[in-house]
């Protein structure tokens, strides 16, 4: 065998291994695209019936509540990235990232100070890189998130909003994540958490002008709203956890699609190549033995003259 | 047919238990409550306890609760909680070794959580 057709027999042989890994990690991101969108189904109910009670207590009730309220004069925000852990994803990491990027120079643009909290080891790792300073930040989970991660992420972003300015507290928390739109779309986007409007969260609850009963609050309306703002955190900080985690395996389902198809499109033209570097050198063989019989020919010819 | 409201029982990863009660206890951070059709819409927080849902064909659901609120308006009853387990889903034993353990560490928040636990097994 010549050595150009090794050459090519051998990253033919290198393709083909890269393929059938991509291809196994396709069908795995698959699988896990399914069972994380369950899970954001899952989830669903909670979200919507504790939308309904913060909407209830925020229009049925006077109460004025630090996280309901917007301060004055914002003077520190925080904002909450999600990442993955894992590449491999294509842009998923990437487009986050940029999305909290804008979203910090838009904030300091107004004159805030950004407190940035970090999801997932990408994010951290792009940080890191640029020496900017993080006050928080987790990761070990981003691919199959549970309630008490997301409880975990939201309790240093709620004593945040608690405490005060001066000693270090936050007015604003944005969040920043991939929202799962479907299969193929997965845009990364930024949200205010807190403090809530209200009327934004009525709209999202009461979608066809229903309107909301007095309720009777046990114990009362502000121990009501104590609790559940907390809770209501913690839920869309899980909800976004989940949409992150989904998004990221349709990303990773995408990129390594993709993949395949390259290593297949890699393999075809390599084929042809080799087949062309084999034929040329059977051509080569025969013009050769040609060649040689027609001296053999030749010379024989002479010495019978 | 009896009065009946429509019970919607919400962990916050999936829904635990749904369908038609003619009564639902409770227990508040001001005590217990009790709710039956008809009750004007309540909204309040949950302590850690057992809740009792008295279904319309004449059973009883029995589930621990843990943190949570309760919300009924229109006939539509639901309770959101963190964690949330039917009775009969409940580990006993587990429940009876993290009662030990919470005690030898005096966790006061984990020994209620295993003793309501055990609480709404036992009523099983």
């Amino acid at each position: 065998m010549g050595a150009q057709l090794r050459v090519y027999k051998r990253r033919i042989r290198s393709v083909t291994a890269t393929k059938k890994i991509t291809k196994a990690m396709e069908m795995i991101a698959a699988s896990r695209v399914v069972k994380a969108q369950r899970k954001v189904a899952a989830s669903t109910p909670y979200a919507a019936e504790l939308t309904r009670a913060v909407t209830a207590v925020g229009t049925g009730s006077n109460t004025k509540h630090a996280l309901t309220t917007q301060a004055e004069t914002v003077v520190r925000s925080a904002v909450l990235l999600l990442t993955s852990d894992r590449g491999l994803a294509g842009a998923f990491n990437s487009n986050a990232i940029k999305a909290a990027e804008q979203l910090t120079a838009r904030l300091e643009a107004e004159g805030k100070q950004v407190d940035t909290y970090i999801v997932g080891r990408r994010g951290l790792a792009h940080y890191n890189f640029r020496e900017r300073k993080v006050v928080e930040s987790w990761s070990g989970f981003t691919d199959e998130p549970t309630y008490a991660d997301a409880k975990k992420v939201a309790a240093p972003l709620i004593e945040a909003v608690e405490k005060d300015t001066a000693e270090g507290g936050v007015d604003e928390i944005h969040i920043v994540f991939t929202e799962f739109v479907s299969m193929m779309t997965q845009t990364a986007l930024d949200d205010r958490l807190l403090p809530l409007s209200l009327d934004e969260v009525a709209k999202e609850a009461a979608p066809k002008g229903e309107i909301l009963p007095l309720y009777d609050f046990e114990p009362s309306a502000e121990d009501v709203l104590d609790a559940l703002l907390p809770r209501y955190v913690e839920s869309r900080v899980y909800n976004a956890l989940l949409q992150s985690a989904a998004s990221k395996h349709a990303a990773t389902r995408r990129a390594m699609k993709s993949a395949t198809d390259n290593a297949g499109e890699l393999i075809e033209t390599l084929s042809r190549l080799a087949n062309a570097a084999r034929q040329a050198e059977i051509t080569q063989e025969i013009s050769e033995i040609v060649g040689g019989s027609a001296a053999l020919a030749d010379a024989t010819a002479g010495s019978d003259r | 047919m009896a009065a009946e409201l429509h019970v919607a029982m919400v962990a916050a990863d999936r829904e635990v238990w749904s369908g038609e009660a003619t009564l639902v206890v409770a227990r508040t951070t001001s005590g217990d409550i009790g709710v039956m059709p008809g009750h004007q819409p309540l909204l309040g927080v949950l302590e850690s306890g057992p809740v009792t849902i008295r279904t319309s064909d004449g059973g009883t659901v029995v589930a621990a609760v843990h943190g949570g609120f309760i919300s009924f308006a229109d006939n539509k009853l639901s309770l959101l909680a963190e964690i949330a387990e039917l009775s009969d889903e409940i580990d006993v034993q587990r429940a009876e070794r993290e009662l030990e353990r919470a005690k030898a560490e005096g966790d006061a928040l984990a020994e209620r959580r295993a003793d309501v636990r055990l609480r709404a097994a036992a009523s099983r």
